[in-house]
């Protein structure tokens, strides 16, 4: 007998089709665990949990008198891509990012889009990642976006849809390359059967990318900012540094002199000429952010803007992965671009227009409300999961401020076979591939597949018990 | 190098090497207290905490030296930052900062020392109890040290690496040597008998010296153990070999040549170059090791002032 469960319907299950005979793609893979048994996959998932926790792959959990550590849930069933769905997804994030960067130098140069009617200016005017201060400015190589995790999910029906932009710091990729690292060697019989595209080149097309943003270097010096060892996502910044032998840098270390950045090293004062900043906007720089930061630095950004160092991601991106934001990228593809989207949006309702709002109000029960300015899973109604007190506070939050607000239908995000207590299991995923804009733009075939684990939770975020798991983009 | 990089190296360095010194300690001590009557025994647990320097904390916290308060203060106590947990903790502490300087080997191990000390909180504080525990650490210490050796690009990371391990490691040798000034002998009478032999045997082999020690001088004589973990200058856990090599690693580090840290090294061997046994018999041996300590002391502070607090008007 299978250890694998039929799917029951409503959903489409990346591995299984609905008689629950493994699809095309995922066959070797299927027959492989099979004959592994069930028993013997607890034992290396047991395994690949000990690696991680051995390498460090942790985040701190804070509880009573002494701090635990625990890693990231990971799941050592992979999650399997088809090729051609792939070369699909490719072309289509390499076009939204495009179009992405496109916006963002409109919006901090003549604002086209906004004159030519085709987005409102107030998306933007009332925006609070708008940074006034690099009006008129133009980033190196005219990029802003260099670094972009964008989060697809699947309908009943298997087709793709974008669900968030991050554009700022997205985190996650050391998980993809430490998860294909940890299956290697776990299920490496499995991978032999199989041609799966490697991830490992990220490092080095990251460092390629951040030498491409100092043409005037030689041989430029280039550091990651951390805010430090309390982040929960310092073990990557860590890791990125260390990958492609740069230095990790924190606030601290830094000093502006002259619009300069320089590092305060054992020989004095070098200079730093590209920073991959894993530090928010508003805790970059005192001097014109939050006074109170002591995680930046003193006039970096007067650095940047005397385009004596470079920032990456740019300043500013925020008005560009603001949900509020997301409903017009459709626009902003056919505008920049003159092209059609590849890869559509889920429909979204803008609550700020009168119509919209009506039809949230009275169809609250049967939609997702998201607020436009939060991340990580918070705030987020989930209508058919909601109780009636739920919905009506949502309501009213939604009168009294409906441009903070958008609205979807539910995505009936597909499913994956999960290693749980009760056996295999079919648990909900969602997919975030990473894409980097340098000379040109890249998108490492893979990503972090994020998986809910609670039984019939839509929600993959990490911080609401979601887990991860490998992604394997077959060639 | 980044100053803060370069500190955190060092520390992590100096904490391990700690570690495994308060293992070899309390190792030794309990080799020595198993050839005495059980009443002596009570005795020997203050010298432990007086070598390390932390007596005030102690009395702070506990009312009594008996062993399983020595114990547990010197081994897992998280509130004495001496102790082999915290010294365990703060070397992965700083190890995380700095995992980009060096190997996942490196990380690898450290990490998984620190996680076996959580688990082995659960073991009762007696010395017998935990004897695995403080030979697991002497072992990850050797491994650790293989490791910086053959997963390290020798650049100036490496040299702060090295540099601390053996400013800490010169310390330290004075504090094992100290151990046998504070135990007791039941009487005067027995000096230079059988027991004291036991005794210094134990010490030697506490530093891994006794088969080295044996190979050069074949009999336990009190001055030649002396000489022998002083001024020895080829055996690497003597104070003299520590400070001449602190004195290469520093002469490298140093791009002036004129470091406050690196005058100081250089006097302090000028006189263990030319210091006898004799002389520091006569100024007192626990006094001349209290010396020692003292100028290995100044020398860690120059190093923190010539490379990690430099000031950048």
């Amino acid at each position: 007998m299978s250890i694998f469960k039929k799917p029951e319907g409503l959903f489409y299950d990346e591995l299984l089709d609905e008689h629950g005979t493994p699809r095309a793609i995922a066959k070797n893979i299927v027959d492989g665990l099979e004959n592994i048994g069930l028993s013997e996959l607890r034992n290396k998932q047991e395994l690949a949990e000990t690696t991680l926790m051995q390498a460090g792959v942790t985040f701190t959990v804070y509880n009573d008198e002494r701090s635990t550590e625990k890693i990231m849930p990971f799941d050592i069933i992979p999650r399997i891509v088809a090729a051609d769905d792939w070369k699909m997804i490719e072309r289509g994030l390499k076009q939204r990012v495009h179009a992405l960067n496109q916006f963002i130098s409109d919006c901090y140069g003549e604002g086209k889009i906004f004159k030519d009617k085709k987005i409102p200016e107030e998306v933007i005017s009332k925006n609070e990642f708008y940074l006034e201060i690099l009006k008129g400015f133009r980033p190196p190589q005219n990029v802003w976006i260099h670094i972009s995790g964008i989060d697809l999910v699947r309908d009943s029906n298997g087709k793709f849809y974008v669900l968030e932009d991050n554009l700022r710091c997205p985190s996650g990729i050391s998980y993809v390359l430490e998860n294909r690292d940890v299956l290697k060697r776990t299920l490496p019989q499995i991978f032999q059967q199989n041609a799966i595209q490697p991830v490992s080149n990220y490092p080095s097309k990251l460092f390629d990318m951040l030498k491409y943003m100092a043409p005037k270097v030689e041989s430029p010096s280039i550091a990651v900012l951390t805010p430090g060892v309390f982040n929960s996502a310092y073990f990557e910044h860590t890791f990125l540094a260390q990958q492609m032998g740069v230095h990790l840098v924190e606030g601290r270390d830094l000093v502006v002199i002259d619009n300069n950045v320089y590092m305060k090293t054992t020989q004095g004062l070098q200079k730093l000429d590209v920073i991959y900043r894993r530090v928010d906007d508003e805790f970059l720089d005192p001097k014109y952010f939050r006074k109170d930061s002591l995680l930046g630095v003193k006039g970096i950004m007067d650095a940047y803007k005397a385009g004596n160092v470079v920032l990456v991601n740019a300043p500013g991106v925020g008005i560009a992965d603001d949900k509020g934001v997301y409903p017009y990228i459709p626009e902003m593809i056919k505008y920049y671009l003159g092209e059609e989207p590849i890869l559509e949006n889920v429909p979204t309702y803008r609550c700020c227009e009168a119509e919209s709002l009506k039809y949230v109000i009275e169809n609250i029960s049967k939609l997702v409300v998201k607020p436009t300015n939060l991340s990580g899973g918070y705030g987020i109604l989930i209508g058919p999961h909601a109780s009636k007190k739920e919905c009506d506070e949502m309501v009213e939050k939604l009168k009294a401020s409906p441009a903070s607000y958008i609205a979807q239908p539910v995505v009936n995000i597909s499913t994956a076979p999960t290693l749980t207590e009760d056996g295999i299991e079919l648990r909900h995923v969602d997919l975030r591939p990473y894409i980097l804009y340098g000379k040109e733009i890249f998108v490492l075939p893979g990503g972090l597949t994020r998986v809910a684990l609670r039984k019939g939770s839509l929600v993959v975020n990490s911080s609401q018990g979601g887990g991860s798991k490998d992604t394997w983009v077959l060639c | 190098m980044l100053s803060r990089v370069a500190e955190s190296l060092y520390w992590m360095s100096r904490y391990i090497e700690r570690a495994e010194n308060i293992a070899r300690i309390i190792d030794v001590n309990n080799n020595l207290m198993l050839d005495f009557e059980t009443e002596i025994q009570n005795q020997q647990w203050q010298p432990l905490v007086v070598t390390s320097g932390d007596e005030e904390d102690f009395e702070e916290r506990y009312t009594e030296y008996n062993e399983a308060n020595v114990i547990n203060f010197l081994t897992f106590d998280e509130k004495n930052s001496n102790s082999i947990y915290s010294c365990i903790a703060s070397a992965r502490f700083n190890a995380r900062t700095v995992r980009e300087n060096i190997s996942p080997e490196m990380f690898n191990e450290i990490n998984n020392l620190y996680h076996y000390l959580n688990v082995s909180r659960e073991i009762p504080p007696q010395a017998s109890a935990l004897k695995n525990v403080y030979e697991t650490l002497i072992r990850f210490s050797h491994l650790y040290i293989g490791l910086v050796e053959r997963t390290l690009l020798q650049d100036e990371g490496f040299n702060f690496i090295k540099l601390g391990r053996l400013l800490e490691r010169a310390d330290k040798i004075t504090r094992i040597l100290d151990v046998k000034y504070f135990i007791l002998l039941p009487s005067v009478g027995y000096v230079n008998t059988p027991l004291d032999d036991i005794q210094w045997t134990a010490l030697l082999k506490s530093a891994s010296a006794f088969e080295p020690y044996r190979k050069k001088y074949h009999r336990i004589e009190y001055d030649n153990i002396i000489n022998f973990l002083i001024l020895e200058e080829k055996f690497p856990r003597s104070v003299r070999y520590c400070t001449r090599r602190v004195e290469d690693f520093l002469r490298i580090l140093d791009q002036t040549g004129g470091s406050l840290s690196y005058l100081k090294i250089k006097a302090l061997n000028k006189e263990l170059n030319a210091i006898t046994v004799k002389e520091i018999k006569h100024y007192g041996l626990h006094e001349y090791l209290d010396l020692i300590q003292q100028k290995v002391n100044e020398i860690g502070e120059a190093v923190y002032k010539d490379f990690f607090f430099l000031s950048f008007a």
